[in-house]
């Protein structure tokens, strides 16, 4: 998975699509926030939903209790 | 063969032994898909609401299309500004084109900035009719589908295994399309932006008198000219 890394540490676009989720956003806010394409936020927040890192609600992306882990694991 | 009906029953089945129920066409939606990129999965719908050029090349590790890949890189940033993004596509794997990609950075320098689609099931490929079976039946041709941000196809170019495309062209189609859409315009021949663009020809003999008024540049009643 895309973002998840084989060390089992979350991909550079993943951590910054995570730490973007600090308050839950959309896709549109999330592109904004991280200068990421839009097509690649949808991606990837679909990606992590699927990987249980993050929870979308009404269009509106959360991070879960284990994205959080993951983003504030040392690298 | 109840395989073969099963699959006929199916529209949305597009497995590479099928043939779709309809080829891309001009003014109709874009088949949708999903796929395994150098950017991760992708559908076309992550897209909406910006334009997409999808483009297929025959193979990776190969001269034209390691031309065109630098020659479409470098018009990445131009089509950005006018919110378009680049999707490549071959019959080739994910390591292939990851490999091909830090070869191109390694012997030429140049950072390819958007995605591949790994089609090695030749779905999206079949989908699309990439493949030319009269110039190969591996690899898909050089094919550009322009897809506007809600998922219509409005242009699609199709151009030979021994021929690269002229990148140029793509970025002065985008920018007929878009103009067209912004002004409903056409534009003529060889158009370029800044000059001035084709107003529909009249239907009715009331729109006919109202154009002669309405100071377009006229050669003739239909062949009317304005700025934009």
């Amino acid at each position: 998975m895309a973002c998840v890394g084989s060390n089992g540490e979350l991909t550079e676009s993943a951590r910054r699509m995570l730490a973007a989720l600090e308050n839950p956003a959309t896709p549109e806010q999330v592109a904004a926030h991280t200068e990421l394409p839009l097509f690649r936020v949808r991606g990837g927040l679909r990606e992590m939903a699927e990987a249980g890192l993050v929870e979308l609600n009404a269009g509106v992306y959360a991070s879960t209790q284990q994205g959080r882990a993951l983003l504030s694991a040392k690298r | 063969m109840p395989n073969s009906e099963s699959t006929l029953q199916d529209p949305s089945h597009t497995a590479a032994s099928a043939q779709p129920a309809s080829l891309p066409r001009l003014g109709m939606p874009a088949p949708l898909f999903e796929a395994v990129t150098t950017h991760g999965k992708i559908r076309l719908d992550d897209y909406h609401g910006g334009w997409v050029v999808l483009f297929s090349h025959p193979a990776d590790f190969t001269p034209v299309c390691t031309t065109e890949f630098m020659a479409f890189a470098a018009i990445a940033p131009e089509l950005r500004q006018r919110n378009v993004e680049l999707l490549g596509l071959s019959i080739d794997s994910p390591t292939s084109h990851i490999a091909w990609v830090r070869n191109i950075k390694e012997k030429f320098g140049i950072d390819i900035p958007f995605p591949i689609i790994a089609d090695l099931n030749k779905e999206i490929a079949t989908l699309y009719g990439m493949i030319m079976p009269g110039e190969s039946k591996t690899e898909t041709s050089r094919c550009v589908f322009v897809i506007d941000p809600v998922g219509i196809v409005r242009a699609m170019i199709y151009y030979p295994l021994t021929t690269g495309r002229n990148t140029a062209e793509i970025i002065r189609l985008i920018d007929a399309l878009q103009t067209t859409d912004k002004h409903h315009v056409a534009t003529p021949a060889n158009w370029k932006t800044g000059e001035k663009v084709i107003v529909p020809p009249p239907a009715t003999m009331e729109e006919v008198d109202a154009r002669l008024e309405a100071g377009f540049e006229c050669t003739d009643w239909y062949f009317c000219k304005k700025a934009v």
